[in-house]
């Protein structure tokens, strides 16, 4: 299988279009599972490991971080992140093993986008915006747009991933997985918070608990007429609770062997109403 | 008090000898079977049935043979010798050719230039079934519900234990129905092997990562229809076994494939197939009865066991007998019911795991003695200690207890270990219950204390004489090792060697290529090998010292009788007469073979009565387990454990031992299930079969009771699988004890706790 190894964007979306069933490479922490298992075969990759610009940590406007899409969460996980996207830090310690943290990125969780991809719910609850570059234009698509089904998003095959943008939020923001065990385990089901004190709102996302990262709007909306959610608001244990269930009724779960549906809605509950809490705590 | 002080630390019995493999391992340079390659080598790979049960109508390999790359392609036509193989009873086809009777069956293999043409070659064998409904609950097997699915039938063994007063009861009466889930042995070194075939034509050699060479042995001569000493096995680097190496897998297969080809084929199997290519623990159910006194000593117990055995026989029998002379625990009973079944069905077969039904047992009655204590009003560590059993006691086999069995002290030197510290007020999150995923804070956090005992029987059991040879040579001034036993992580290697050190006092020990060319070690399984092949290279050893000390006595004149080892030199006890064995052995070579055996055991008769044990060893655990009540997530924060060791031969290996049964066992507790819907299993992979990772693993605090085993040759009892046994128990009856909720079912699930 010959392997392009692209050192700059261009050069990659000429090889995409180029060659039609190529596939983009960066950690490989997905695509070298799914070749070794057969699932697909192509026939030329195209590695962007080695395109500077996509390993890049940029502020390109005031509220805006921009993560290049070829960034590792072993780099995630630290600072300048960690305290300006402290939920994306969290989501990506609990990625993996240190071995698939140094190796896997943010352009690879989006590229497969799997309603379990630790770092696609603090997408959704920041409002981030994807850039996609392909060998005649770029876009810019916002992450709702973004993924449309179970490892399934938008991107055309002559388009990389380029960088995500990040708002940076004044507020407080939180991630919380659980898994079966407590290091290295596909998320059983996922939520991150982010409590906005300038707008006086509150985002939540989902993971897997559906085909797509889901976003509770109800229970946002729901909370919001309750509450003013301004800093130093105090969350009643009841209010946390019935968000919490808000929060599970929005959820659209499954039984697998990795757990129940029931579990699941229950554990979106929990998730829900602890994160909230502690954001105004 | 006096101390011997050496003149070097040498690497003899009771030092911390490093394994001779270690660094190999750690760095990567150590060989496993997998990573062995042949000149000239083709690869073979296994076409597995996707149907739990059904009928084979055709099999047509043509367009396999056809493709470019093939070398061969086998079904059980091409299987010369016996088409069955097993190890207690021989009825598993080396190829299915007329039913199918598990998801993962062997049907056709082939052999190729390349994994990769096998794999396609694999795709074009066309084969026609009829999907038959498989048979996956036990209880339908011993209802008669369901017709046979095999010609042995579908009860592979079925026994009752008869033991007292059948009417005896007591004002204590507790009971539950136990679950216990499927558990992988997951060990790293996945299988594998290479079989070159001999020049002739009319022979193989084998290199196989495997518990047993000689049992490998004799099914696969059987098999090929070759006389035993023309196929000979010599053992791979093997990376962990725990069971899973007892049965064949593709050993067969592989030497069929090199004689058809005439070509080293190489077969290895990937965690997938792992996953469908080795037995399982069997998932069991088990009721318990306890009928106790008012002050919570145990009057009697009715049981009733059923251990899914799956497709075929494997080690069933033994488990069951196993889990069933158990049933009381290390606890003192005279009075039992007893009724057991291992059953065959279209779930995977099931057979050795370290505890060997043990641990199902184990599950059970100590979940049944902290009900006991509850309904007495007494601690769960008083309940064991006024229970505990001790020498000499009869069992409800009616056999005594013979070997040591310092019950009492396990517990009360599991209890005088200190608990942790109570969970700070500002914690490490990672600590907590969910880990990484930061569900928790502290105040969300419960602890729990629970506590697990439990009697492990060493060596096999029921007449079976699982005798070990070895064979010492002193030539050139160096000692040499020979035997056949399985080096499979447990570290043989490294006590071999200070074995003949300590009885020889010289310090060059090499062992020899570990083979079938030397009598049979029996297999590296029932916490045995110390023992067994320790007592066959001690023994060794002592006859090449005897001639030893004959030679040196006549060169200088004193009778033989009067020398012994001391350190490195050969003194004698009266006189002033002192030289090096070094130098007293110049010129001098010997060798000897040692044949060890074990006391006479005897089969159960119908009422389960016999001595059928050899030996037993013992150990408590007591687990501290902090619990998210709410969403079901815990973290084993320590285990406090004495063990029952006899004699500790090697600290470092002891205790490595320990931290990793415990580690087992942990994952059978809260995490590792196969997870089998309509007899396929819905996660062979160690993306979704969890395993411990460092989060997980908890504290030890390990206590090792030396108290010297008179039966055992080195005075030291098998460890390996005492660890892994009462450990399950002790972390369940911790989270029940922080939730206050009965837990009936192992491993237990988030969902089992909080919801
Ligand atoms: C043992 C193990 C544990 C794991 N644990 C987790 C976990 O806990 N949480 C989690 O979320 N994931 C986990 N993963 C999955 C994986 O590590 C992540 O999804 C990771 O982000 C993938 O990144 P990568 O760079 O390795 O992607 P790759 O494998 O290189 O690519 C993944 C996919 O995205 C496409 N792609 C990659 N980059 C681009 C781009 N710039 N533009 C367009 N398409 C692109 C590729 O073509 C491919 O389809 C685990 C994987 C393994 C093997």
């Amino acid at each position: 299988m010959p392997m392009i190894i692209a050192t700059s964007v261009e050069s990659a979306v000429s090889a995409l279009r180029d060659h039609p069933d190529a596939r983009i490479i960066q950690g490989g922490t997905d695509l070298m599972v799914e070749i070794n298992f057969n699932h697909v075969k192509p026939s030329t990759m195209i590695s962007i490991r080695d395109i500077e610009s996509l390993k890049k940590i940029t502020q390109p406007s005031n509220g805006i971080i921009r993560i290049g899409s070829g960034v590792p969460y072993s780099q995630l996980e630290q600072e300048p992140i960690l305290s300006v996207v402290p939920a994306l830090a969290q989501a990506s310690r609990t990625v993996g093993s240190p071995q698939i943290r140094a190796a896997g990125t943010l352009g690879g969780n989006l590229g497969t986008c799997s309603p379990a991809g630790d770092t696609l719910p603090v997408m959704f609850a920041l409002d981030a915006t994807v850039h996609l570059q392909s060998p005649s234009d770029a876009r810019e698509v916002a992450i709702h747009d973004f993924m449309v089904g179970v490892k399934k998003n938008i991107r055309r095959h002559d388009e990389i991933i380029t960088a995500v943008d990040f708002p940076i939020v004044r507020g407080w923001q939180g991630y919380s997985k659980v898994g079966v065990r407590n290091a290295m385990v596909i998320s059983v089901a996922s939520a991150c918070l982010v409590a906005d004190h300038n707008e006086g709102i509150v985002r939540l996302a989902l993971g897997s608990v559906g085909p797509t990262i889901i976003r509770c709007r109800e229970a946002e909306s729901w909370l919001h007429s309750v509450t003013s959610l301004q800093q130093g608001e105090k969350i009643s244990s009841d209010i946390a609770k019935e968000f919490g269930h808000r929060a599970a009724k929005e959820s659209s779960p499954i039984d697998d062997h990795r757990s129940t549906a029931e579990y699941r809605r229950h554990a979106i509950s929990v998730l829900a109403s602890r994160l909230l809490t502690k954001a105004y705590s | 008090m006096s101390t011997t002080v050496t003149a070097r630390n040498r690497d003899v019995l009771g030092n911390s000898a490093l394994r001779p493999d270690g660094a190999g391992k750690v760095s990567g340079s150590f060989e496993f079977t997998s990573d062995m390659h042949a000149d000239n080598m083709l690869w073979g790979a296994t076409l597995r049935s996707p149907h739990p049960y059904a009928r084979i109508v055709s099999i047509d390999t043509s367009a396999a043979l056809a493709l470019a790359g093939v070398s061969c392609v086998i079904t059980s036509q091409d299987v010369p010798g016996k088409p069955t193989y097993g190890l207690i009873s021989s009825d598993q086809p080396v190829f299915a050719s007329d039913f199918v009777r598990y998801v993962g069956e062997p049907v056709a293999a082939v052999a190729a230039d390349h994994p990769e043409t096998c794999r396609r070659a694999l795709a074009l064998i066309q084969i026609e079934y009829e999907v038959l409904t498989p048979l996956t609950d036990p209880e339908d097997a011993i209802s008669g519900k369901f017709s046979p699915i095999h010609p042995d039938g579908n009860i592979i063994r079925h026994q009752r234990i008869i033991r007292g007063d059948q009417s005896a009861t007591g004002p204590i009466v507790v009971e539950g129905l136990y679950e216990i889930g499927m558990q992988d042995q997951a060990f790293l070194g996945l299988e594998a092997a290479l079989a070159i075939p001999d020049s002739d034509g009319a022979g193989v050699h084998l290199h196989v990562a495997t518990q047993w060479l000689h049992e490998d042995l004799s099914q696969i001569s059987a098999c090929l229809a070759l006389p035993a000493n023309r196929v000979r096995l010599t053992l791979g680097g093997v990376g962990g076994a725990f069971g899973a190496r007892e049965d064949i897998s593709l050993q067969v297969h592989c030497c069929l494939l090199a004689l058809k080809a005439n070509r080293p084929i190489k077969m290895q199997y990937s965690r997938e197939e792992s996953f469908f290519g080795h037995v399982h623990r069997h998932p069991a159910k088990i009721f318990m009865r306890h009928h106790a006194d008012a002050s919570g000593k145990i009057v009697k117990i009715d049981a009733r066991f059923v251990f899914d055995g799956g497709a075929y026989t494997s080690t069933s029998p033994a488990v069951l007998i196993n889990g069933i002379t158990h049933t009381q625990g290390p606890y003192k009973c005279d009075n039992a019911t007893v009724d057991g079944f291992a059953i065959r069905t279209n779930n995977p077969p099931c057979g050795a795991m370290r505890g060997f039904g043990v641990v199902q047992a184990c599950f059970a009655h100590e979940s049944q003695m902290d009900k006991i204590a509850q309904a007495a009003g007494i601690s769960p560590i008083e309940v064991r200690l006024i229970n505990a059993m001790a020498t000499g006691d009869p069992l409800i086999t009616g056999q005594t207890m013979e070997s040591v069995a310092p019950v009492a002290r396990c517990i009360t030197d599991t209890a005088n270990i200190p608990l942790p510290e109570p969970l700070p007020e500002i914690v490490n999150e990672l600590a907590l219950p969910g880990g990484s995923g930061l569900t928790a804070e502290r105040s969300n956090i419960v602890r729990g204390i629970g506590w697990g005992v439990s009697m492990k029987n060493l060596m096999y059991s029921e007449g079976f004489d699982d005798f070990a040879t070895a064979r010492c040579t002193i030539r050139d001034g160096k000692v040499f090792l020979k035997f056949a036993t399985s080096e499979v992580g447990q570290g043989f290697v490294t006590l071999a060697p200070q074995i003949a050190r300590s009885v020889l006092g010289l310090d060059d020990v090499e062992i020899e290529p570990i083979d079938t060319q030397v009598g049979s070690a029996g297999s590296t399984s029932a916490s045995r090998q110390t023992w067994m092949s320790g007592g066959a290279v001690d023994g060794a050893c002592r006859l090449v010292r005897e001639q030893m000390f004959k030679h040196v006595g006549s060169m200088h004149n004193i009778d033989p009788l009067r020398l012994v080892i001391s350190d490195t030199d050969i003194v004698d006890q009266i006189g002033t007469f002192r030289i090096s064995v070094q130098d007293a052995i110049e010129g001098f070579s010997c060798s000897e073979t040692f044949e060890h055996h074990h006391r006479k055991t005897e089969e159960l008769d119908e009422n389960g009565q016999g001595n059928c044990h050899t030996a037993f060893a013992f150990v408590a655990h007591r687990a501290v387990v902090d619990v998210d009540p709410e969403l079901g997530l815990v973290k084993v924060v320590q285990i406090a454990t004495a063990q029952d060791v006899g004699r500790v031969l090697n600290p470092l290996s002891a205790i490595g031992q320990l931290e990793g049964g415990i580690a087992q066992g942990l994952g059978l507790a809260v995490m590792e299930e196969i997870v089998m819907k309509d007899g396929k299993v819905k996660n062979p992979s160690f993306t979704d079969y969890l395993l411990p990772t460092a989060l997980d693993a908890p504290n030890v605090v390990a206590v090792m009771i030396e108290e010297y085993e008179p039966q055992a040759p080195l005075g030291a009892k098998g460890i390996g699988e005492p660890p892994c046994i009462s450990v399950t128990p002790a972390i369940v009856a911790a989270i029940r004890d922080a939730i206050g909720k009965d837990l009936l079912r192992i491993p237990v699930r988030p969902q089992d706790i909080c919801l």
